[in-house]
């Protein structure tokens, strides 16, 4: 899918870079904690879970599950309302917000704990979207 | 260490008018509640030696267009519990010694924009980079993203969701000052506009311009002051994140669960002692997560609470007497006017006086569920 014009655009810092890079590689980045093996998101160069530097990045499977959601009825620029704006739970354990597309963007489509896969979405030749769609062959 | 009821509240108001103010800019708005406060507490600006107000580079301002020089300013921002924090900080500075008089002043062009304050997140930030591109614009599409889990997880209806502005509609009925004060019912609520799914308009805040001011002094010295003192039992405060997709769990506060029982602790207080409560409703299910997380009912609890009409006028537990956020006024950042109610309610002068109140908790929310403060006030000192 092409993504409407105007939707906010990220910018990458030092910290994040590898992430975009990943995603505009087709490649869903997290990182894990050295100290206690497990992921973390929002990227980090250091765990929250004990502080320690000794950190790596691995590719997640991109296979999630829908843990919440709204869906927004009124206009913003880059979006054709209702959409809904989703949080999804990685297999590996960490969150993110995310788009579900493939998908009517209705309260009887958008099921709880419905599995869904990631669908990398071009915004620009810089900048690629993790956003997820309901997981084949579910 | 601080002794509940060590610091007392002689000083309290609101701005002379609240909705719709487009004649006064945002830091009138500060000014005008100030001096409403000073007045209530007998004070002039050269009395104050302490200020604090949200945000980077807001007290010098307040304290310049007040003509005020403190000797002690915070401007702790964590959003509409702000104010919270202040009293908590002012409590420990006044016992510290830093500072004897101290003006708190809230003042929002939220609904008007006459020189309200700009609040994009940057794109370089992690909302900006993590949630910004997903369409969230404001409040209404980010603080109900955890509502849908806590639904599934506790059996909530959308009913129960909708009783929560229909109680405190009946609150804000009593209230000449409330926004909207005409009685609603669970169909109104569930045929409003929807806004963003699960919540429809009725089950959002408004947004108004308003302002309110506290004056806060040791209780020593406020045996002094015209107004009947209102003490101090307790405190606390917390922070999560920035990010609502980021909180622990969606059903639940983090920032609640901490600042709510330290405030409990401090104050040496049991669930049975409090008259009165306040719980910064911005949205309709955050009266539901107060209840639970601040341990008045268990989790899961709270909409069977609301449905029976334990917290509506008359009810065991008088909740949000104001009329809240949803129904009274909320200009952004609604803490103070939650304060301002417990306030009024502990001094025995609220529009919808709950008999015989000596102790009320107020709870506030910053942010979407990004911070939490909790204040404790009697008419008592222990």
């Amino acid at each position: 899918m092409t993504l409407e014009p105007g939707r906010p655009r990220p910018e990458p810092t030092p910290e994040t870079k590898h992430f975009w890079e990943g995603t505009k590689n087709g490649k869903l980045l997290l990182q894990r904690c050295g100290d206690t093996g497990r992921a973390y998101f929002p990227p980090r160069p250091f765990s929250p879970y004990t502080g320690t530097r000794n950190v790596e990045v691995f590719e997640a499977s991109g296979r999630a599950t829908l843990h919440s959601y709204v869906i927004h009825h009124r206009p913003v620029p880059g979006f054709k309302p209702p959409y809904a704006i989703a949080v999804v739970e990685l297999e590996e354990g960490p969150r993110m917000m995310t788009n579900i597309v493939d998908c009517a963007q209705t309260p009887e489509a958008l099921v709880l704990d419905m599995p869904l896969e990631v669908a990398f979405t071009k915004m620009d030749d810089d900048i690629t979207l993790a956003l997820f769609r309901p997981a084949k062959g579910a | 260490m601080i002794r509940p009821g060590e610091i007392a509240i002689v000083g309290a108001a609101e701005s002379t008018r609240i909705g719709a103010v487009p004649d006064m800019a945002q830091i009138m708005l500060h000014a005008d509640a100030a001096l409403n406060a000073m007045a209530d507490a007998g004070l002039k600006p050269s009395d104050i030696d302490g200020v604090a107000c949200v945000g980077p580079m807001m007290p010098q301002q307040i304290a310049h267009y007040l003509g005020i020089t403190p000797k002690w300013v915070d401007g702790t921002g964590v959003g509409g519990c702000s104010f919270m924090l202040h009293v908590r900080h002012a409590a420990a500075a006044i016992h510290a010694g830093y500072a004897k008089t101290i003006l708190i002043t809230h003042g929002e062009s939220g609904k008007s924009r006459v020189n309200a304050t700009p609040r994009p997140p940057e794109p370089q930030s992690l909302q900006g980079q993590f949630e910004m591109p997903f369409g969230p614009m404001g409040p209404p599409t980010l603080f109900p993203i955890p509502v849908l889990r806590y639904m599934k997880t506790y059996g909530v209806t959308h009913e129960h969701l909708a009783q929560v502005a229909v109680v405190q509609r009946e609150w804000a009925g009593k209230n000449p000052r409330a926004a909207f004060k005409d009685p609603i019912t669970v169909a109104d609520v569930l045929n409003s506009k929807m806004i963003a799914y699960p919540f429809r308009l009725l089950q959002c805040c408004l947004v108004t311009d308003g302002g309110g001011a506290l004056i806060l002094t040791s209780a020593d010295r406020a045996k002094d002051f015209p107004q009947k003192p209102v003490y101090i039992l307790g405190s606390g405060e917390s922070v999560e994140t920035t990010m609502v997709s980021q909180m622990e769990d969606f059903t639940s506060s983090r920032a609640f669960r901490v600042a709510g029982p330290e405030a409990f602790r401090m104050a040496g207080l049991k669930h049975e002692d409090v008259d009165h409560l306040m719980i910064y409703d911005a949205f309709a299910h955050l009266p539901l997560y107060g209840l639970e997380d601040l341990g008045f009912v268990k989790r899961g609890e709270a909409k069977d609470f609301i449905w029976e009409g334990n917290t509506r006028p008359g009810g065991k537990l008088p909740l949000n007497t104001n009329g809240g956020g949803l129904s009274y006024t909320h200009t952004g950042m609604y803490g103070m006017f939650a304060l301002q109610e417990s306030v009024r309610q502990v001094r025995g002068v609220a529009p919808a006086q709950v008999p015989d109140v000596t102790i009320s908790v107020c709870h506030g929310v910053g942010g979407m569920f990004s911070a939490s403060g909790t204040v404790v006030l009697s008419n008592e000192r222990p």
